[in-house]
Parts: C-alpha cells; sequence; structure tokens
C-alpha cells in the first residue's frame, strides 16, 4: 500500500486538460472561445485552468460525444445547468 | 456456472415499433438520450437507463445488427433467460466498430449483447496511440464519498479501485488496488484531488497518468452544505423563539452554544461566522428557525392555550 501526494489546488495547461477530460484541443479552445471554461493566461500555451474546471471540461466532453452538439449548445447547456444547480441548492 | 443470460427487447428500451423506421429509430433514441444523459439527470438509476438506451440503438440503427437480432422474432421476451441458438449469425458479418458512445468512455454493453455481438472483433474504441510510441498512461476519474465531519478535520481514508489492466497474455482483467490516501482539512463537495502518477500505464516508456477523484459528501440527516456553508435546522418552542433564548446548537465538528435574539420567527436565519466547512476563509453556519408548537393534550395545556389566546386578543394571524 502507498500514500501518494495529494494535491488539492493545482492548475491545469491546455494538453494536460486535453488528456484527463479525453477531449482534442480544438474543442476545448472553442469552449474556451464561448466562455464555457475560463482559464488564466492570454495564449492557449499560458492558459492554465484551475481544478473546478476540470469536472466541467468532463461535462462538456460528455455532452460533445453523447449529443454531437457544438460548442456553442455546450456553453448554453452548462449555463442551464448551473442555473438549474442554483435553483436546487435553493430548494434544499 | 455461469449467470444466465437475460433477452433484452431493444425495440421496447427505445419504445419503438418492430417496424420503425431509422428515422423513428434514431427520433426516439435522442429524446431518451437527452433525458437519462447522466450530466442532466441526477436520478441514481439514470446511468444505467442511458446505457441500456444506448446499447439498443447501438444495435437498432445498424441495418446489419438489426436484421440479425430481428431474426428471434417476437418470440422473446425482456429478462427471459437467453441463448443464442447456434449458427444463429451466419449470413451476417458485424464490421461496424462499437460505439464508443456510453457515459464515461468505452460502452459496457450486456452480456446480452455481448452473447450476440461478441467483445472482441467488434473493434471497441480504437487505440489513440500506436504500442510502438511512447505515450502517456491514460487519466483515471474516481469518485470518493466521505462523511462530511471529515471535511472539518481531514481524514486518511483507504481506497479500493477496480481498474481494467492487461494480463500477461494480452487479456484484460479487473485489478483491485488498495490506495492509502489524506483527504485534506477544508475539502469542499465537487473538489477534484489529483494524484500524479497513479492512474493507467504509460506506453513504450511513457510516463503513468493521474488519477483525479471527485470527493462527495455522505447525505447527511442534520446538515445541509452549500460550498463552505452549512445549514442546519433550529426547532424552537414559541416562547424561546419569541422571548430569545441560548440553544445548543449542533454542528459538525461538535455543539455550540447560540444566543437566541427576541422575535427570531420560523424561517430566520441565524449565523455562526467561521463555523461552516474550514478554509481561507472559512464558511459560515446557519441555523434555521423553525418553531414546535406544543400539543395541548391536558386541560392545564389548553388553559395556558386560552389564556395566550385573551392576552392576545386582537392579534389576527390572517391579517395581511
Amino acid at each position: 500500500m502507498n500514500m501518494p501526494i495529494v494535491e488539492v489546488e493545482y492548475r491545469l495547461t491546455l494538453v494536460e486538460l486535453c488528456h484527463a477530460c479525453e477531449a482534442r484541443e480544438e474543442d476545448v479552445r472553442a469552449w474556451v472561445d464561448e466562455g464555457a471554461l475560463e482559464p488564466e493566461g492570454r495564449q492557449p500555451h499560458d492558459w492554465r485552468f484551475a481544478a473546478a474546471a476540470l469536472p466541467r471540461a468532463r461535462t462538456a466532453a460528455r455532452l460533445a460525444r453523447d449529443f454531437e452538439i457544438d460548442a456553442r449548445a455546450i456553453a448554453l447547456v452548462l449555463e442551464l445547468m448551473d442555473e438549474i444547480d442554483r435553483l436546487r441548492a435553493r430548494l434544499a | 456456472m455461469l449467470a444466465a443470460v437475460k433477452f433484452r427487447d431493444y425495440y421496447e428500451t427505445l419504445g419503438v415499433p418492430r417496424t420503425a423506421t431509422l428515422d423513428e429509430i434514431k427520433r426516439a433514441y435522442r429524446k431518451l438520450a437527452r433525458k437519462f444523459h447522466p450530466d442532466v439527470n441526477k436520478e441514481k438509476d439514470a446511468e444505467a437507463q442511458f446505457k441500456e438506451v444506448g446499447e439498443a440503438y447501438a444495435v437498432l440503427k445498424d441495418p446489419e445488427k438489426r436484421a440479425a437480432y430481428d431474426r428471434f422474432g417476437e418470440n422473446w421476451k425482456a429478462g427471459q433467460d437467453f441463448q443464442p441458438p447456434p449458427n444463429w449469425d451466419a449470413g451476417f458479418e458485424f464490421s461496424g466498430a462499437r460505439p464508443a458512445g456510453g457515459a464515461g468512455g468505452g460502452a459496457d454493453f450486456s452480456d446480452f449483447f455481448e452473447s450476440l455481438f461478441g467483445r472482441g472483433g467488434m473493434g471497441g474504441e480504437a487505440p489513440r496511440q500506436g504500442r510502438t510510441m511512447r505515450a502517456h498512461g491514460e487519466d483515471h476519474h474516481a469518485k470518493v464519498v466521505i462523511p462530511l465531519e471529515d471535511a472539518y478535520t481531514g481524514s486518511r481514508r483507504s481506497l479500493a479501485l477496480r481498474m481494467p489492466e492487461l494480463d500477461d497474455e494480452g487479456r484484460v482483467a479487473l485489478k483491485t488496488r488498495t490506495l492509502e490516501v489524506t483527504i485534506p482539512k477544508g475539502i469542499k463537495a465537487g473538489q477534484t484531488l489529483r494524484l500524479q502518477g497513479q492512474g493507467g500505464p504509460g506506453f513504450g516508456g511513457g510516463p503513468p497518468g493521474d488519477l483525479y477523484l471527485e470527493v462527495e459528501f455522505e447525505p447527511h440527516a442534520r446538515f445541509r452544505v452549500d460550498g463552505r456553508d452549512v445549514t442546519v435546522d433550529l426547532p424552537l418552542a414559541p416562547w424561546e423563539s419569541e422571548l430569545g433564548t441560548t440553544a445548543r446548537v449542533p454542528t459538525p465538528s461538535g455543539e455550540v452554544e447560540l444566543t437566541v435574539p427576541p422575535h427570531s420567527g420560523a424561517g430566520r436565519k441565524l449565523r455562526l461566522r467561521g463555523r461552516g466547512l474550514p478554509g481561507e476563509p472559512p464558511g459560515d453556519l446557519y441555523a434555521i428557525v423553525s418553531v414546535v408548537l406544543p400539543r395541548a393534550e391536558t386541560d392545564a395545556d389548553k388553559d395556558a392555550y386560552r389564556a395566550l389566546s385573551q392576552a392576545f386578543s386582537r392579534f389576527d394571524p390572517r391579517a395581511g
């Protein structure tokens, strides 16, 4: 049994994010262009995605694959899902 | 002994007649896929239903597979024990690769599907990198469910991860690996921890992938969590609510004494600053007041309510 290092506050590069959510770079760039993901840094090679972007990017990747929808639709779906989460939290 | 394979009625799954056209099948599939997609539908069995629908569509959209499946006619009922008749697939050639669809990457199809269309031979997701290349191992994702209290103190969890690995003969087998993981104090639900190098093995001397652990809290009977803020119910007697009191309130890090100011009616939120999840800054704990009326059982109880009614003779709860 080993004790690996657990990172909480980490940043992902574009390449790392693509690898982690099995998405193509051009798709992730399109999601950023639509504002669905907001990395720090100006140029794609400087981009750093916060850890919280990973579950979001994985959702985007699954939606893109399973529904064959483009970046604009993905951005819209993610925003609507955020809204639903906020409303659900208010109901709780 | 092998468990019996159950027949699956793919037409029933998609809710289409056996005479449905490809367009009708596609439409029915799309509608159900949107309904059951696990990112959209938070019900527990959504993912299983999404996979079933995907499997039905994978067969019915493919003219060769559909024709082969249709040979079984209508004599089979969903859930019946099933064994494909010998040479049932004579004359068919399943050329299409298995679709990569299905939530969470490579689709797991049912034993029923595999008894018909096989597991190997059908392709599966083509490896993205050639074996001869040096390549980074796959990143893996898992969920870890912890009690809310652990987020206040930090904890150490032993995780059993089941991961597919290739054995010496190149077959895929599920191997269980145990990892001891430190869950840091102040972790929030939905946060993803990274464990570098704990994912899939690399190819050709490439580095292994990483393991990402998504943290979720066990549902708690008392506390609700929103980010770092924690909410708890605070039931008060009518006189406590109106006159004020001090009440002992449970928090995930132990009981605290809370001063309830006068006129704290039902729904009032009392804040205990910094008593939410630890962090920079820590969250707050909210106690939400509810008022519980004592039941008037005895004559003395009833007299007490009557005295209250006389004292508040001008009070009208339905006014304005």
